[in-house]
Formats: C-alpha cells, structure tokens, sequence
C-alpha cells in the first residue's frame, strides 16, 4: 500500500472539523482469494484506490479439469461424466447439451417422450440451481437465513432427481437417442407435492430476502449493466435478462419439449443485482409452471430410440425394461463411431446458454470438443462489472452474476 | 432464411472471397483467409451480429495447419439470434498468430486468450493475451495440439511395486 499526501481541500477539511486524525487516502493492491467466501476458487486481484475499484484481474483456473482435452482420449460414451462435472449442481443440462451435440453427428431420432422426460429433469435441475443461486447470494451478503433455506429448498428437488434418475448430482441421465429411466407416479406425486411447497415459499423469499431493505440496499444499483453493455461483452442466462434482453434458447431455438410447453420468460429492464436475483426468482415459478404441465400432458411410448432399442439383448430387456421401466444399453454400445462431420448445440442451462462444438473424424473418440459454459463467459462480464464499483460491493456483484468458479474452469 | 441473409451470403462470396456454404435454416459455415478475417467481422456486425459465442481452435498436424473457428450470433435481432455462423480461418505451424477480433467484438475476449494458451495461437491486437487457466509454471508443448499425449493409466497396469 502506499499513501499520498494529502491536498489543498482535504487539509483545509480537516482543519474545519478540527480533527487533529492524519487521514490518508490509500491506493494499492488486494488479493481477494483463492479460497474465500467471497471468490470461490478463484483469486480475484483487485487494484483499489480508497474504497473504489480501478480494476480486477481474475486469476481463475484453481479447479481447471482439462476436459476438453481428456474428451480427445475417451469413447463418447464415456464422456458423459465427465462432461457433468463442471457444474456439479446443473449436470442434467451439461449432459443435455453434450447429447444433443452428439445425436446431430449420429443422426439419431428421439421419441416424444423422452423429449418430454429430458425437459422434466432440465426444469427441476434448474430450480435446484437457482435456489443453490439464491442460497450463495445471501450468504455472500450476510443474510444466513437466505443461505440455509436456499440449501433447504434445493433438497427437495434434489430428492426429485434422485428418485428420479438414482444419482443425487452428477445424474447422467440423459444417453443417445433417449433418457434412461421413465417416470412413475410416485415421482409425479411428489413433484406436485413440492411444487405446492415451492410456492408458499417463493413468497415467504420475497418477504425475508427481497423486501428486505438492507438486502435491496446492497443489491439496487449495484453493478449496473446497461442492455448494449450486456450483449457487447457477451452475458448470458438471468444476467443477460435483466439486462433488457429478451433471449432464451429455449424459445430461439427449441429442443426437447419445449416448443410444445406454454411458458414466459421474465425479462428486467434494470440491470442491476435485485434484478439478477428477481429473474431467477421468477425462473422458478415458470420451471414449476413447465413441471405441471408434463406431469399433465406427457405422452405414453418408449423411452428410447427404436434403432437402440432393438440392440437390447431380449434377457435384459425382459429383466430392466419390463420390471423396472430402466435402459441397460449393451457394452458394444460404449464404443460406437459416429460419421465424419462437426455439430454445434445449445442448451438454456441454469445459469445461461451452453454452447458444445463437436467434431468427429469417424474415429470412436471425438476430435475436438469445446464446451463453453454460462460462467466462463460471465468471467469477462464480472471483470467489467467490477471497474469503478466500491470494494463492499465486489461480493454482491460476484453474488448476483451466480457465477460458479469449476464451471467456468471446465 | 430470408432475404436480408440470402444478400449478406453473396455480398461476402464476391467482396471477400470468401467461401460460404449453408448448412441448415440456422448454421451457416464461412471460410475466409486471415488477411480478411476483420473485415467480413465487421461486415457481420453491421448486419446485426453482436457477440462471440466461443472461439475455438482445432489443430491438424499432418497439414501442420491450425484452424480457428469463431461462432458469431446476436441478441438484439431475434431472427438472426436462430443463426450461428462459424467463421473459419486457418494458420500454418511456423506463422501461429491471426488479427484478433476484440477490436470487433468485445465477447471475443475470454475465447481468444483460452485459444492463445492451449494452443498458441497469438491473436495481435489482445489487450491482455496471458495465461488463463494453466499454471504460471506451465511447460511444456500447448496442451490442447495432438502432440501433447496424456499420460494414461489402464486399470490392469502391471507396475513394479516401488522399493
């Protein structure tokens, strides 16, 4: 740190007051991190003059996994949980958009109901990853309450795709052609009954968490991102929404259900932290809104394409598919060589667009994968955020952009 | 596809010399030397194409080529938002370095330091082309170029117990 002497005004200020403490204006560097509440893993350096930030530099790569890499040595199979990883809390759409990616180079049809199955599990990952959203943000600001019914309420839908899938976060659900397992009416009952619950407490939120006034005071007008900043620098998901930018992928390009399920997508003008945190929030409503109406609407049929399907052995299909209602797929399946060619798919994940690139030299290993996630493009985005918003500030703008450091690392 | 793009397809076949091929209603695939890359950028961007989404670098040793691939959509049109073009170009081994397109558009900026880390591809024109994610003490070939072989453990190794 070093000090600068004092000029004219602030002495003259000083001898007003009669205050007889030197008081020194500082500029100088900080280290926010690698491990800290407020940065993840991640190490945030912050350039400071006062209490106003000039700049920040983010030092990410703390959990980098090199998955685009590791792709280049497995089978397409395998892949799948390794993909899901980077974001433990929103797999089902980290493994649904690398799927979809892989069924274009493949050319392989889905039937509607597993189109139907895929939104389910999309939709009740996506409140659970909104609340774990919301949950981080109150924790960041102070507010524990928030934190613990965040974690509370996100159990819930967790339970949801346990029974559901049979694996508590990292799901691999979602396979070629299909989903795994199908849906019974034990799960649609307990879908409904928490639905019920979500509700009541989406307001009791509003109440302790958004109307609270030294919450709304450190999330209004706090990193401010006008509509041309947000699509200048790239941001994506509820960031980009609140911003003023009407675009999800779910209605610009539909895949799943979603082009036959009736829902809105909240935009906000204000841009600022309240708003990131109210577009989630009523993410939630709508996710719940979509849930109703597949647990009403989904169609009876198989779960898997039929040219998988018929590969089934017919000892295993008798023992899993007609017992349990679950896909076994045979080990032959795990090495299968896709044609030349390159796909690119997106998916509207938790916390925005999921972007796969995947070229195939006809070899059982894709040639190259890239994987952009949501926050490895809000890395920019919250580098820009930052300049020139006051040091108490850089946690509630970290908060609100709901950035997630291993997503952005891959 | 409408009009306004069908336009933009030939503009860019006979002033940059680029060579376009359309895949489906929402791909579109541009090939173009590197010498015009900013130009056909900014050409997009006068259309209506606002951001980056990822920028990618593929490598190709026995060409000893390796191919950068921008995917450029929008946000503020909603009928070119259903678009994504991707805008190749290539660089040889013994010259790796292509305009940068930050001057263009302000997205490309995480995409191409990942890409100039992996795979050492400079981009001129960055502001801030350092490391992103690997480690200062990094050595090494790029990691990302097929020379760079993991090293791989099966599950039946025989090792000789250590001493």
């Amino acid at each position: 740190m070093t000090s600068q002497p004092l000029n004219e005004t602030q002495k003259e200020l000083l001898a007003a007051t009669g205050m007889t403490v030197e008081f020194i204006p500082v500029q100088g560097e900080l280290n926010v991190g690698p491990q800290h509440p407020g940065s993840g893993h991640m190490r945030i350096y912050v350039k400071l003059n006062g209490d106003i930030i000039e700049d920040v530099d983010l030092d990410v790569g703390y959990v980098h996994r090199a998955v685009e890499k590791l792709s280049e040595n497995r089978n397409y199979m395998h892949l799948i949980p390794l993909v899901e990883r980077p974001a433990i809390l929103d797999s089902i759409h980290m493994n649904l958009g690398y799927i979809i990616a892989v069924e274009k180079i493949l050319g392989v049809d889905v039937p509607e109901r597993a189109q139907y199955l895929r939104s389910f599990a999309a939709e009740v990952n996506r409140i659970a990853s909104h609340l774990y959203g919301l949950g981080i943000l109150a924790i960041f600001l102070g507010h524990s309450t928030g934190f613990m019914w965040g974690f509370g309420d996100r159990e819930i839908w967790v339970t949801i795709l346990e029974a559901l899938t049979g694996a508590r976060v990292t799901n691999s659900y979602v396979i070629p052609g299909g989903v795994r397992r199908d849906l019974t009416q034990e799960i649609k009952d307990m879908t409904l009954k928490a639905i019920v619950y979500q509700r009541k407490r989406l307001e009791d939120w509003k109440k302790i968490f958004f109307y609270n006034p030294s919450v709304r005071a450190r999330l209004e007008n706090v990193g401010v991102m006008s509509k041309e900043n947000a699509i200048k620098w790239g941001a994506v998901g509820p960031n980009l929404r609140a911003s003023g930018v009407y675009y999800d992928v779910r209605k610009v390009e539909p895949y799943a259900a979603y082009d036959k399920l009736d829902f809105e997508i909240p935009v906000y003008k204000e841009g600022d932290g309240l708003a990131r945190g109210l577009v989630r929030l009523e993410e939630i409503e709508q996710s719940m809104r979509i849930l109703e109406q597949i647990i009403k609407n989904i169609p009876e049929g198989n779960i898997l394409s039929d040219r998988f399907f018929k590969q089934i052995p017919p000892t295993r299909l008798k023992k899993y598919w007609e017992t349990y209602r679950r896909i076994v797929l045979p080990g032959y399946y795990a090495s299968f060589r896709p044609p030349k060619g390159e796909a690119i798919s997106r998916v509207e994940a938790g916390r925005g667009e999921l972007v796969y690139y995947v070229v195939s030299d006809g070899s059982p290993k894709p040639y190259r994968l890239r994987m952009i996630t949501p926050s490895y493009r809000a890395i920019y985005v919250f580098k820009q955020l930052c300049k020139g918003a006051r040091y108490a500030d850089l946690v509630s703008i970290y908060g609100s952009l709901d950035y997630f450091p291993p997503e952005a690392d891959r | 596809m409408s009009e306004v793009i069908k336009n933009a397809i030939n503009e860019l076949q006979s002033k940059f010399k680029c060579q376009v091929r359309v895949e489906s209603e929402r791909r579109i695939n541009i090939v173009v030397d590197k010498s015009f890359i900013i130009d056909v950028a900014k050409y997009l961007k006068s259309l209506g194409f606002d951001h980056v989404k990822s920028v990618t670098g593929i490598d190709y040793p026995e060409q000893e080529r390796l191919e950068v691939v921008y995917h450029i959509s929008s946000y503020s049109n909603l009928d070119l938002a259903k678009i994504i073009i991707a805008l190749r170009t290539s660089v040889s081994y013994k010259d790796p370095s292509l305009p940068s397109l930050y001057p263009v558009f302000e997205s490309a900026w995480t995409g191409e330091r990942e890409t100039y880390e992996m795979l050492g591809i400079r981009f001129e024109g960055h502001p801030d082309l350092r490391r992103l994610f690997l480690d200062e003490d990094f050595e090494g070939v790029y990691p990302l170029r097929k020379s760079f072989k993991i090293k791989l453990e099966g599950i039946f190794v025989d090792k000789p117990a250590t001493k």
